[in-house]
């Protein structure tokens, strides 16, 4: 008796650890088998190991790290692509370091010995490679290798904001532009040919059994769809020509068609990578940053922020996104001369006038070449212009500062967090540096002629 | 160029070095002589192949330095308009042509940029320019071939053809000359803040075209 008792708590506890492993294994939950917390970047995806893992052994596949962040880095003109380090010239150098798999570098879930952009090295690394830059270069004979990416320098992957040629291109410009504008949207040639036909409420197209509310057609009607004759099929589907069934919430397929470069960007970006991998929608629970509590259980799709038939671009710009954000930056934006500039120019009323919102940095106006929709549109992946945040000077700052003024706004410490609340107190060092090097000419000739 | 013209010359690289690496299994014989180990014949196989090799190379070089850059923007001197507004600027080759709106490759980035997609294709065959006095110090040479090469092409203006092993692999290394074919060369190099060597004439030597074979076929 004793000994069946003892097989079947035996059998019991055996099957029950063995169901609650599966369920952590197969389940929407994995969080057991993390071994340690992720970095920021990834930790939206952690939950579906195999987006960067082969489960069948434990590696990180280079493909997974190459398959969404291979584009971003050849537009950003990577200055280390991996090209460069397939030559057997340098073997040497990859002994030290192999560049060629970015775990080399980025290890994921050791936050002990993470640091900024998810580097996992210490922060000496261009030691390995870049030993003798001072005989290169003399200026930087007695700086510190763990500064090479502080103070506005130098990026790993993108320096197209810190290139020396750039530099001395922009190095008196004024702190602010004498039109310190964004560029408008190219809204007739990224979306030529749907302005003809401005819809009245009676033609709306709802299919039968489909009634809309007064509100939605009032708001329909207010906005920019009717008076490019974008009809309620148009997103919802239903019409009799479309093989799309008419939905009442439509989602990412129902602005897709117009909008195929803004929902791409959303899917990049933190506010889509969930839905771009394959799991639900983000939610601000989900988040790192601080979030406000009014906004849990809010599922992130283009409707959150652009409110469904209204489609008010001035309310998603700010209110939108402080429904959500509760962090120092989000709540200091509030008291800085940036939002000082928006109110007035929503005072005002006569159209974008350099008012600053949140999404004037964090959703840039970029001019898109090499489609075909070629133009001025809104980068919808949030982070984009932030990796590092150097890299917001050309999309972000440059339309309204000068470049050396943004540089040293965005490298001195704590001026981001309080949301530019006061100018920078110190000049960037990179733009001193190229200031120098082009008063200084070009070096005399060497002797040595051979 | 042309997509099209790009994949002819990979077809061409990539057939020559397949010969090359097929011709190449007898010289295990790890002597600094080039050839050295391998018969008579397998030796001109390999030099000619990098001879026609840098034949083509050479030519599509030459061709965009001369045909492109120097005819749009010195002869020609092209002005771009600025799609932000403001006056038009004129068409540059710059290092950072793919950031900015209306810029030309320089020839040597133009030339490594084929190198790094035909590298990609790991077929044991390599090809890039160095320099005694490069713009960019990482075109210095790094290996003793390398210095050998450049020293030779520099001072002497005539092609050498060695071994070397690098990580544990053998080597078929052939350095050509690079000179100045246009204006367009001299002028940005004897003007560039990073250049050490500012006296060059159209026909100067400048640098090494370098060809690396794997040997073996491995």
């Amino acid at each position: 008796m004793r000994r069946l008792m003892f097989v079947s708590a035996w059998l019991l506890a055996t099957g029950g650890a063995s169901v609650f492993l599966y369920r952590s294994l197969a389940g929407a939950r994995r969080t057991l088998f993390i071994p340690g917390r992720t970095t920021s970047g990834h930790h939206q995806i952690e939950d579906k190991c195999e987006l960067c893992h082969d489960l069948g052994g434990a590696g990180v596949r280079q493909e997974a790290c190459v398959r969404c962040h291979g584009d971003e880095l050849a537009d950003a003109s990577d200055s280390h692509p991996l090209a460069m380090f397939l030559d057997p010239r340098n073997a040497t150098d990859l002994a030290a370091i192999d560049v060629r798999r970015c775990t080399s570098c980025h290890v994921e879930h050791r936050p002990s010995i993470t640091g900024p952009m998810g580097v996992s090295r210490p922060a000496a690394f261009c030691v390995a490679c870049h030993a003798d830059v001072a005989a290169e270069r003399p200026s930087h004979r007695a700086l510190p290798f763990d500064g090479c990416a502080d103070a506005g320098c130098h990026n790993y992957h993108d320096n197209r904001a810190l290139g020396e040629a750039f530099l001395a291109d922009h190095l008196d410009e004024p702190e602010l532009t004498a039109h310190p504008v964004v560029p408008a949207l190219d809204r007739d040639s990224r979306y030529g040919g749907l302005g003809s036909r401005p819809l009245t409420r009676r033609q709306q197209d709802a299919p039968p059994g489909v009634t809309p509310s007064e509100t939605v057609l009032a708001e329909w009607q207010s906005t920019e769809h009717a008076a490019a004759g974008v009809n309620c099929t148009d997103c919802h589907g239903g019409a009799p020509t479309m093989e799309r069934p008419w939905t009442d919430r439509p989602g990412l397929e129902g602005c897709r068609e117009c909008h195929g470069g803004e929902v791409a960007g959303f899917l990049r970006g933190k506010h889509g990578m969930r839905l771009a991998s394959g799991l639900p929608a983000m939610r601000p629970e989900l988040a790192r940053l601080p979030m406000r509590a009014s906004a849990r259980g809010r599922e992130i799709g283009c409707a959150t922020c652009h409110a469904a038939h209204a489609f008010d671009r001035r309310r998603a710009a700010v209110e939108a996104c402080l429904e959500c954000h509760d962090d120092r930056h989000s709540l200091a934006y509030l008291d800085s001369p940036h939002h000082g500039s928006w109110k007035l120019e929503q005072a005002r009323n006569e159209g974008e006038g350099g008012g600053v919102s949140c999404a004037t940095c964090h959703m840039p106006r970029v001019r898109v070449v090499d489609t075909d929709r070629p133009g001025v549109t809104v980068e919808h992946d949030q982070n984009a212009a932030l990796r590092p945040i150097e890299t917001m000077v050309r999309p972000v700052c440059q339309p309204c500062h000068g470049v050396a003024y943004s540089l040293a706004a965005m490298a001195e410490p704590g001026l981001a967090a309080g949301n530019f609340r006061r100018a920078p107190a110190l000049p960037a060092r990179a733009i001193q540096m190229v200031r120098d090097k082009v008063k200084r000419g070009p070096p005399a000739a060497k002797e040595d002629r051979r | 160029m042309s997509r099209q013209g790009n994949n002819g010359r990979c077809a061409v690289i990539v057939l020559l070095a397949w010969v090359v690496s097929a011709a190449l299994p007898g010289c295990r014989d790890h002597r600094d002589e080039p050839g050295a180990g391998s018969s008579l014949p397998e030796a001109i196989a390999a030099r000619h192949a990098a001879d026609m090799v840098h034949a083509a190379l050479a030519a599509d070089r030459e061709v965009y330095t001369s045909e492109v850059v120097q005819r749009l923007t010195i002869q020609q001197k092209v002005q771009v308009i600025n799609p932000e507004g403001g006056a038009p600027g004129p068409l540059e080759a710059r290092e950072d042509w793919r950031s900015e709106h209306g810029k030309l490759p320089l020839p040597a980035q133009m030339f490594r940029m084929g190198a790094e997609k035909v590298l990609q294709n790991d077929i044991g065959f390599s090809y890039l320019l160095l320099s005694p006095w490069p713009i960019n110090q990482q075109n210095r040479a790094r290996t003793d071939a390398e210095r050998l090469g450049l020293d030779k092409v520099a001072t002497t203006g005539e092609n050498l053809y060695t071994t070397e092993d690098l990580d544990g692999k053998r080597y078929f290394v052939a350095i050509y000359p690079d000179r100045a074919v246009s204006e367009a060369c001299i002028r940005c190099h004897n003007k560039h803040p990073d250049s050490s060597r500012r006296d060059f004439k159209v026909g100067d030597v400048m640098g090494g075209l370098v060809i690396r074979f794997r040997m073996g076929g491995g």
